[in-house]
């Protein structure tokens, strides 16, 4: 492959279409019309096929873009404009209207198309490319086209993001404040039409959607600030379209849509397993990670109670060996898991270990020392409040000591310096 | 008939993600009319879902006449909020209470005409005679409650759980229900009624459950229904544990 | 037109239409009803990967394992559908639409991989469908209809459709109470101890399985113009269960038979040149249907909202 002026064009004219598309696709994913960009790009096939017709008929080349993109603009808002009539109704709603909008304005491109293509000269050329998408074949000037078309929906972005912004996040409030929501979202639905015609001849009808939806999932997956959000979404969308360019440089076979699409979807698929925030990795690791700490904790406390019900007064549980047996008993756990818990807790300093049984170390008292606090302030405030009996409570603390903090536990104890004794029994459970 | 009670739930945690919004709930439902009351988000609705089954718990069990659910499914009706379903599906009135007959045909054919009899009769003990033929979209918002009512009837059940019976109904619909229930429950079955309206539950209700996430008290109206009750529960000293979340790890 | 080309050329493509657009317009009901028709839309791409999987492992256009492929990438998208909506919270529309234009883009690329699309599998298939190749060579006249030999050749893709309607057919009949709750109300359902997910999970297989049995007729796309519109259109004309149910699958067969016959057989038979594409005509009928219903309603509705409503 070589790297030609025209592929440069096309690579930098897809790149800024796929800017533009992560743009406008953000708040129309933020303001839940993602979907509308399908139905748009569904409609807009009749839309071309009939301007190529006239454009054709009239004695022009039906290969100039302008007159292509017109008529998929006309279509595409028809196409909006009938699935807002249809959900009118009330009968319908939005998404039966959209899928019957696109499936009905395309299944007319088609039968269009196939009437186009008994015709003798040459009108339907290339037509069939809009609805895959096949970059390889623009030629500098169409995507100079699709560029400008997108600069333009990004232009208009930038100049309504106040707007936009208060239309995506709070329409209520934005309606108080006198902002006419109605008006932000046609402006919405504009800028959707304008991004999707733009990138018809490059992404292809039927794949166009994925170009706003993707990048901007992505961006959501990654962060919850809007500006942040926005520049994810359009830095992602420019990846998508370039790389989409690219593969189809390399294979003109294969459909860019599809390429731009597979792109889209391998950063949203590494967002959400990699996010930091809320990534699927990580909520395992933070789950993973709580029930460790919570394990620990309730390992030291058996330990610490263990000591005490064997003779050690609450909250001086001393230098005593504890059988692990001891502490699964206590906890209701088999052996294996007490013995690894054991192994773990001695690796960081929190036990020392001796034949079957475990001792605290000053680190490990002063670990359990917490929990027990934790545990039997929260067991204390709930008797207190009547909201459960003694064994409810144990239950119940069970579940929340964990993310107790020892300013909370003083603040619900009764006398805050000193370790009270368990409300209950300690020993095994039932 | 058993003498055990018609629900009784035990140590019933519920979390939405990591949000508790059920805490350890035990309560016993006595026989007769009872009703849950307790602020927004209190955890009404989700404490008959659950008991139900349809919403996963974390811990805890409901028994119904000291039984699992599915050994009594017969015996337990159930009422959802009128805003869960969609009032334009097309149905007639008399379609929609013959829904609560399906366990006990077969799953296609023609509704049996005694099985059609029964659902006219509960249309008829809500006053809906006449409507059995109308489109459920074209009945006024107290209609449709009272379908969903005749539908619950139409279970025939010993128990029934009631979500919001009263939401968003007028004045002549309330008492048409409360006289529903009161027939009800003179006729031997019990009743556990999620309810909004703090000035109406010594009225129609014999007893009562506050709660709050937690059961904050249960009992008759006169023992449990007191101003100091209704504080604790509607009040904001039970806070101090809120925004504790609930360790992933504690799914059972 | 001869008999025996009516026999050999169209009759094939008219019953595979009529197939295909019945069993979709049967299904599309529960679809609507549930406020769920993206789905239909959603699985119908979806099958895609699933169809060139099993084409391109098995070497041959059979029907059972492109069938089997289909079930479990529809099984695939629907969980990663629910999968994405909760851990991106991010709308069901959007989560959708993100899945399955992913889905169907890998559908693309396999199949340009494998090879399928030079073989037998195209992508005109896929996007305008091809009820044209449904031919029965073997039909020499009326008699045919009646000779074991000839009917073992009618073409495969009638075999699919047939079985897959013919078990749709079933298991709607089989699940009809059920399948209405379903529809209603999921959580009483639920209550009264049937097996919802089950239930939901059956109906979507379904939907899954017709959306490959007519995908060779009509196309990827188009299975969707006649999962929601025939549906779509009765829903503004009826408040009867039954005849929004019924009646979708036979104003999917209508439209189906009536497509294909204004695509090709009609203007000929007029003795027109003209030829359009019969997926694109039964598509478009389907749009016309639901927009005439949604013209004709407003009266119906507005006699509707003037009847008293007294509590």
């Amino acid at each position: 492959m070589t790297l030609g002026y025209n592929t440069l064009v096309v690579l930098a004219g897809c790149a800024l279409l796929g800017l533009a598309a992560g743009t406008v696709g953000a708040f129309a994913l933020l303001r839940g019309r993602a979907l509308v960009a399908d139905a748009v790009g569904h409609a807009a096939l009749p839309g071309v096929v009939l301007a190529a017709l006239i454009v054709a008929t009239l004695g022009h080349d039906p290969r100039d873009l302008p007159p292509l993109l017109a008529g998929a603009a006309i279509a595409g808002i028809a196409g909006v404009l009938s699935v807002q009539a249809l959900a009118r109704t009330r009968r319908i709603r939005e998404d039966a209207a959209i899928a019957i909008v696109l499936s009905a304005f395309y299944a007319a491109g088609v039968a269009l198309l196939s009437y186009v293509q008994t015709l003798p000269d040459a009108a339907q050329a290339g037509l069939t490319k809009f609805i895959l998408g096949q970059a390889a074949a623009m030629r500098a000037e169409d995507a100079f086209w699709a560029a400008a078309v997108a600069m333009l929906a990004l232009l208009l972005c930038l100049l309504l993001f106040q707007r936009l912004r208060a239309a995506c996040f709070d329409p209520d409030f934005a309606r108080v404040l006198g902002l006419r929501t109605a008006r932000t979202d046609l402006a919405l639905l504009g800028l959707i039409v304008t991004v999707t015609v733009a990138g018809l001849q490059a992404v292809g009808l039927v794949l166009i959607v994925a170009l706003l939806v993707l990048p901007a999932a992505t961006a959501r997956l990654l962060t919850f600030r809007l500006p942040r959000l926005l520049l994810l979404s359009a830095m992602v969308g420019a990846v998508c379209g370039a790389a989409g360019a690219a593969a189809s440089a390399i294979d003109p076979d294969l459909p860019t849509g599809a390429a731009v699409v597979l792109v889209g979807a391998a950063c949203f698929t590494l967002a959400l397993l990699f996010s930091p925030d809320r990534g699927l990795v990580a909520e395992a690791l933070r789950s993973a990670n709580r029930r460790l700490a919570m394990a620990q904790d309730h390992f030291l406390r058996a330990a610490w109670e263990a000591q005490e019900a064997a003779g050690a007064g609450p909250g001086t549980a001393g230098d005593r060996w504890t059988p692990i047996a001891a502490i699964a008993a206590a906890r209701g756990w088999g052996e294996g898991r007490a013995w690894r818990l054991a192994r773990w807790l001695a690796l960081r300093d929190l036990v020392a270990l001796s034949e079957r049984q475990v001792h605290l170390t000053p680190r490990g008292a002063a670990a359990a020392r917490r929990a027990v606090r934790a545990h039997r302030a929260v067991e204390h405030h709930l008797l207190a409040l009547g909201a459960a009996d003694t064994a409810g409570a144990d239950r119940l603390a069970d579940l929340v000591e964990h993310g107790l903090t020892p300013e909370v536990a003083t603040r619900l104890l009764p006398e805050p310096s000193a370790l009270p004794a368990s409300p209950h029994a300690l020993g095994g459970r039932p | 008939m058993t003498t055990a009670p018609p629900l009784e739930i035990r140590s019933l945690t519920v979390a939405y993600g990591d949000h508790p919004v059920l805490w350890d709930v035990t309560w016993v439902a006595p026989e007769g009319l009872t009703a849950i009351v307790g602020p927004n988000g209190a955890g009404k609705s989700t404490l008959i879902k659950a008991a139900l089954g349809l919403i996963p718990a974390l811990s805890g069990s409901a028994a119904f006449f000291g039984r699992p659910l599915d050994e009594v499914r017969n015996r337990v009706g159930y009422l959802p909020q009128r805003a869960s379903v969609d009032w334009d599906f097309p149905a007639t009135a008399l379609d929609v209470v013959c829904m609560a007959r399906y366990p006990r045909m077969a799953w296609w054919g023609r509704v049996p005409r005694a099985e059609r009899e029964a659902a006219r009769a509960a249309l008829a003990e809500v006053g809906l005679e006449e409507f059995a033929e109308r489109q459920i979209g074209r009945l006024s918002g107290g209609q449709q409650q009272r379908v969903f009512l005749a539908r619950a009837l139409a279970q025939d059940s010993d128990l029934y759980l009631m979500d919001e019976p009263f939401a968003a109904v007028d004045a002549a619909t309330e008492q048409a229900i409360v006289a529903v229930l009161r027939r009800l429950t003179e006729a031997g079955r019990s009743v556990v009624a999620v309810h909004h309206d703090l000035s109406t539950v010594p009225d129609y209700f014999s007893n009562v459950l506050l709660l709050n996430g937690r059961a904050v008290a249960a009992g008759t109206v006169q023992q449990a229904f007191t101003p100091e009750t209704i504080a604790a529960a509607y009040g904001g000293r039970l806070n101090l544990l809120e925004g504790a979340s609930v360790a992933a790890g504690a799914r059972a | 037109m001869s008999a025996p080309d009516f026999l050999r050329l169209d009759l094939p493509a008219l019953v595979a239409a009529m197939l295909a657009c019945g069993t979709c317009g049967l299904l599309g009901s529960f679809l609507l009803l549930r406020r769920d028709s993206l789905l239909g839309d959603a699985l119908s791409h979806a099958v895609l990967p699933g169809i060139i999987a099993g084409f391109a492992l098995t070497g041959a256009r059979s029907g059972l394992p492109m069938l089997a492929g289909a079930l479990a990438a529809a099984l695939a998208a629907t969980v990663l559908i629910t999968v994405v909506r909760r851990a991106a919270r991010i709308e069901s529309g959007a989560a959708t639409g993100a899945v399955f234009t992913t889905f169907f883009a890998g559908g693309l690329v396999l199949m340009e991989v494998s090879g399928a699309r030079s073989v037998d599998l195209d992508l005109d298939c896929v996007l305008f469908g091809q009820l044209e190749t449904v031919v029965w060579l073997e039909a020499q006249g009326w008699s045919s209809l009646l000779d074991p030999a000839a009917l073992a050749h009618l073409p495969r893709q009638l075999h699919l459709l047939a079985g897959v309607a013919a078990a749709v057919v079933l298991i709607v009949a089989l699940l009809w109470r059920p399948l209405h709750l379903l529809c209603f109300d999921p959580d009483y359902a639920a209550a009264l101890g049937l097996p919802a997910r089950r239930l939901e999970m059956a109906l979507n297989l379904m939907v899954a399985a017709a959306a490959v049995a007519a995908f060779e007729a009509v196309g990827s796309i188009l299975v969707v113009a006649m999962l929601v519109c025939p549906a779509a259109a009765l829903r503004l004309l009826t408040d009867d269960y039954r005849v929004q149910v019924l009646g979708g699958a036979a104003l999917g067969a209508g439209l189906g038979v009536a497509g294909y016959a204004l695509a090709g057989p009609l203007p000929a038979a007029a003795g027109l040149t003209l030829s359009l594409n019969a997926a694109g005509a039964i598509g478009t009928l389907g749009g016309i249907v639901v927009a005439a219903a949604a013209l004709l309603r407003p009266r119906a509705a507005a006699g509707r909202r003037e009847e008293p409503a007294i509590a």
